[in-house]
């Protein structure tokens, strides 16, 4: 099951409360990093509350009527949202024992991820090199702010998926590696529930 | 090559400051030499720095606490002395741009860098023991936690003698605060020094949930769980909803100072007051993050030493869980006077006044337990019930503030200082005193000497009175905060009388300092050989003094509020186990020094703007994170022989003081 | 069928047909919104609701056939401490959009 080496090792002869503690260990990690996503759910609301507040301020430029472009953002959102499914498998497959099977979800998973940074940055670059970057009015730099973050944040994870990657195909679907693979699945999902709300709130609500 | 940094960073041409510094060195100096004379390098690095223990983590947090104590009060006493002296047309001897670096200071060293790291090193050196469990859930991320709040402590101090600290009040508000106003890196040490430790806060928080929901010992359910533990959980539930808010709000700050974004800014379309409302949905839940862990210290006091179960247990869990939410729905009576119209001011005054009823609900627990109990006045007790008459004023002139009609009058005028203080030193910092001496034969082996510690309480509570009575005067009088001088001659006596306050709390400091000298010198006749020098209630008292490092051999039973108390009631108490079986301990580990280490020089680098030390820092950082969880380190086994050995150790000195009682004819502890 | 190699299995995990519906659930709920948006069919404000309510449709989709909420004993835990981040979520967004919109009205301010 679980390649879990102590120094002078004793084998078999803990007791219940030992034995309670590995399979407990990832449990509580994974809760722990639950806890840690509602701080970020949190983060994420301060930054909707300074958009909400800030979307008319457009200081006589363009407001989100004028720069958002619904199918590109159609596009993006096909990326997560193909890209929550395909982590999905990869837990199916963890789950199953089927080590290779992780590592090529998780591989799709990168790509969708990668491809939905990547028109992301396309999106910034472009309005920045009109002139409607973060610094011209307050309506965009909340904009920024917000599809920022969670663009970072995207980014963080796909970092964190590589690491991942690497560490299963060296070492295995070890109790850690599950561990690790859970905590990110968490993430990626609520990655994905908070593109739900940047979508809506800002792209759609700033085109209707 | 050095961004902004070059030698004018340092204020040579400031007497008062280069004298500071100076002292520091010599200090810092004299510490460091010491060190390595008596050879205690290696003694320190395995046994303190690099230590996952919670119990070790406590006491660092705690000595920095101390110490961060004696930087935030020369504050106080300078701007005391300042505003005693120029009174009447006459300047002082502090120059305003240097005055306000002080309040701005004094406010952040003692919310954020003296009561945060008390409250969180008492609760780490006791929460764990009280809930049965041998460590916390993540003690690499506990270990990680104390060097980021030492990140942001070094970050606050190294201001002083490079360049400058911000000139903008504890809040920082914009537009003052952006690069427009603040064009120097004041501002810059205090968003990197408090995201720092608000990220090690935050952590902290969440360790600390996932530790009391998972780790109690098997048979305590939540709602036996000792009142310390449940306050400093609803704490921690605050700390979890309420940093992420400054998180963001200082980095919003930060965008706009580094970026020339517009979130925060008077030009192009950015609100200034949004900053206040963040700020503010953060601060006030940071308040009762302060003092939520006070009243549990109490709660433990007041029933230990009147020898009663504490009254009303299960309200005191529900009163500290309404103050916990309904503290989420107060924080506009910090800007009543920003314009938000009567209807949301009235909404807030109502919420805030609402308060005072579950912490009336507390007060009343505490006095009837008291009540046809045997209170014995030790120095705790002592802090105790001067914090419930100076607390209760504080409270009072709280709600007189929640009028918004009386805020208006009031607002930013010193009677709103003389509240806080009087709520801030009344409630969080005699509470932390007091578990600092109730706790102390705990962490440290034996007791602090009585006497010093009831002449420092006398002191503390003079002083307070003598130095902020006259403030709410003073408020009532017109007389605003952060003035750096005065010319009504009416104020003047007022001024005199509160520097006359501020010298009575020195001398309390000062007996502090002797109390720790002697009891240090008197340990051995003053040794807590038991564990239990106060005749506890809770698991705590339980261990030796100190714990062993595993705290317990084998896990306590708990079946009922007071589990301790408890088992000694039914002569469960010490008893020897029929085998001890190995136990799983973490290791020490390095990392989370290193990392604090590093976000510190990314801290400096983005105060100056050396943006390629920034940037090889933070990834430094996340590669050293990165090598460390490779590691996969799962700890060690302690063989079950040498769990037999500590405990017999301990077991033969129990035996020796039951076998010195049974031979004293009039030495017993006090039944009750 | 896919618990056979763990010993204890506390953290509940989908399968391949409740990921599946919570992916089609997801492309309905994503669809419908971009298209009445795109599309001007209805009026702006049935449009608006219509896009707000599909949206804490699809985070709540998400939440159970992704993030695996759910009422069993196991998942209590999460799901209370989601409920109290989306209490505090609610106070915050919400006071905090009430105050600074009062301030634009009673202050004429920008």
């Amino acid at each position: 099951m679980s390649n879990l080496v102590f120094d002078g090792a004793k084998g078999h002869d803990h007791d219940h409360d030992h034995a309670h503690d590995h399979h407990d260990a990832g449990e509580m990690k994974i809760y722990g990093f639950w806890i840690y996503l509602m701080t970020d759910c949190i983060l994420f609301a301060s930054i909707f509350a300074i958009y909400a507040v800030l979307v008319n301020n457009v200081a006589g430029g363009p407001s989100g009527h004028d720069i958002f472009e619904l199918p590109y953002v159609l596009g993006e959102t096909a990326c997560l949202l193909l890209s929550s499914i395909t982590y999905g498998f990869a837990m199916l497959a963890m789950h199953k024992g089927n080590k290779s099977g992780v590592l090529g979800w998780l591989f799709v998973t990168f790509l969708f991820g990668l491809g939905f940074i990547g028109m992301e940055v396309n999106e910034f670059h472009l309005l920045i090199s009109e002139g409607y970057g973060p610094n011209r009015s307050g309506f965009l730099s909340a904009f920024f702010t917000l599809v920022g973050t969670h663009g970072l944040h995207v980014t963080s994870g796909l970092i964190w998926m590589a690491i991942l990657m690497y560490q299963v195909s060296k070492n295995g679907l070890t109790s850690t590696n599950q561990t690790r693979l859970s905590m990110l699945s968490l993430f990626w999902h609520f990655l994905d529930v908070v593109w739900i709300c940047v979508f809506t709130v800002v792209y759609l609500m700033g085109t209707i | 090559m050095f961004g902004k940094l070059s030698l004018d960073a340092i204020p040579f041409h400031e007497p008062i400051v280069m004298i500071t510094i100076a002292m520091i060195a010599i200090g810092g100096a004299a510490v460091l030499g010491l060190i390595t004379y008596f050879k205690k390098w290696t003694y320190l690095w395995t046994e303190w720095l690099t230590s996952v223990d919670h119990k070790k983590i406590g006491v660092m947090y705690i000595i920095i606490a101390m110490v961060m104590l004696l930087r935030g009060f020369a504050d106080a006493i300078m701007m005391r002395s300042q505003l005693a002296l120029a009174t009447e047309g006459s300047p002082g001897y502090l120059p305003p741009e240097h005055y306000d670096q002080i309040f701005t200071a004094h406010g952040v060293i003692m919310i954020i860098f003296m009561a945060m790291p008390f409250f969180t090193g008492l609760m780490n050196i006791v929460l764990p023991l009280q809930i049965g469990a041998r460590d916390v859930a993540f003690p690499f991320l506990n270990s990680l936690s104390l060097y980021l709040l030492i990140s942001g402590v070094v970050l606050v101090n190294v201001s002083l003698g490079v360049g400058e600290f911000a000139r903008t009040g504890w809040v920082a508000y914009p537009p003052l605060s952006e690069l427009g106003y603040s064009p120097g890196v004041g501002v810059d040490y205090y968003i990197w020094a408090l995201q720092l430790s608000g990220l090690g806060t935050t952590l902290t928080g969440v360790n600390f949930l996932v530790t009391v929901l998972k780790m109690r010992t098997p048979g305590m359910k939540l709602m036996d769980m000792p009142i310390f533990t449940w306050t400093c959980t609803w704490a921690n539930v605050l700390i979890v909803a309420s940093f992420p808010i400054l998180t963001g709000t200082l980095a919003f700050l930060t965008l706009d100072r580094y970026l020339d974004f517009h979130i925060f800014t008077n030009e192009l379309g950015g609100n200034p007051m949004m900053y206040v409302n963040l700020f503010w949905a953060w601060g006030h839940p940071e308040v009762y993050i302060l003092i939520l862990p006070a009243f549990g210290v109490f709660s433990e006091v007041i029933s230990t030493f009147t020898g009663k179960r504490l009254f009303g247990h299960h309200s005191m869990i529900y009163a500290s869980g309404a103050i916990s939410v309904l503290g989420f729905m107060v924080w506009l009576h910090h800007f009543f006077t920003m314009g938000s119209g009567a209807s949301v001011n009235a909404f807030f005054g109502l919420a805030t006044m609402l308060i005072s009823i579950p912490t009336g609900v507390k007060l009343f627990n505490w006095l009837f337990t008291i009540y046809q109990g045997r209170l014995r006045f030790t120095a705790p007790v002592c802090w105790n019930l001067g914090f419930m008459i100076t607390f209760s004023i504080g409270g009072m002139t709280g709600v007189l503030l929640a009028i918004p009609g009386a805020d208006f009058v009031l607002h930013n005028s010193l009677f709103v200082i003389a509240h806080f203080h009087n709520v801030i030193i009344g409630g969080a910092v005699f509470g932390y005193i007091a578990g600092f001496a109730f706790w102390f034969p705990k962490a440290f082996g034996f007791k602090l000497n009585e006497k010093w510690g009831k002449a420092a309480f006398w002191f503390w509570i003079s002083g307070f009175y003598v130095a902020f009575m006259p403030l709410y005067a003073l408020g009532f009088m017109g007389m605003t905060r952060r003035l750096n001088t005065t010319d009504n001659p009416d104020w003047t006596p007022y001024l005199h009388v509160a520097f006359w306050g501020a010298a009575l709390i020195l001398i309390g400091i000062a007996c502090q300092l002797i109390q720790i000298y002697v009891s240090i010198r008197d340990r051995e006749q003053n040794r807590d050989l038991t564990g239990d020098p106060w005749n506890g209630h809770t698991l705590e008292w339980s261990t030796s003094s100190p714990p062993p490092f595993y705290n317990f051999a084998e896990l306590p039973k708990a079946e009922e509020i007071d589990a301790f108390y408890a088992a000694k009631r039914d002569g469960e108490a010490y008893k020897v186990p029929a085998k001890y079986s190995d136990i799983h301990m973490p290791n020490n580990t390095a990392t989370g020094l290193v990392m604090g280490a590093l976000l510190t020089v990314f801290g400096f680098a983005m105060i100056w703007h050396i943006f390629w030390l920034a940037a090889a820092s933070l990834i430094g950082t996340i590669v050293y994170f990165v090598i460390h969880a490779s590691r996969d380190d799962q700890g060690y086994m302690v063989p079950a022989a040498e769990v037999a050995r500590i405990e017999g150790e301990q077991h033969k000195i129990l035996a020796s003081v039951r076998n010195a009682q049974a031979n004293s004819p009039v030495n017993k502890l006090e039944q009750a | 069928m896919a618990n056979s190699h763990h010993s204890h299995d506390d953290s509940s995990h989908g399968s391949f047909k409740s990921y599946m519906v919570g992916f089609v659930l997801s492309i309905i709920l994503t669809a419908i919104p971009f298209g009445l948006v795109m599309f001007p069919t209805l009026s702006k404000v049935a449009t608006l609701w219509i896009v707000l309510i599909f949206a804490v449709v699809q985070v709540l989709v998400h939440l159970v056939y992704f993030l695996h909420l759910d009422r069993s004993a196991a998942q209590r835990n999460n799901v209370i401490t989601f409920a109290f981040a989306s209490l505090v979520i609610l106070l915050l967004v919400g006071l905090s959009v009430w105050i600074m919109f009062s301030i634009h009205t009673v202050m004429m301010a920008k």
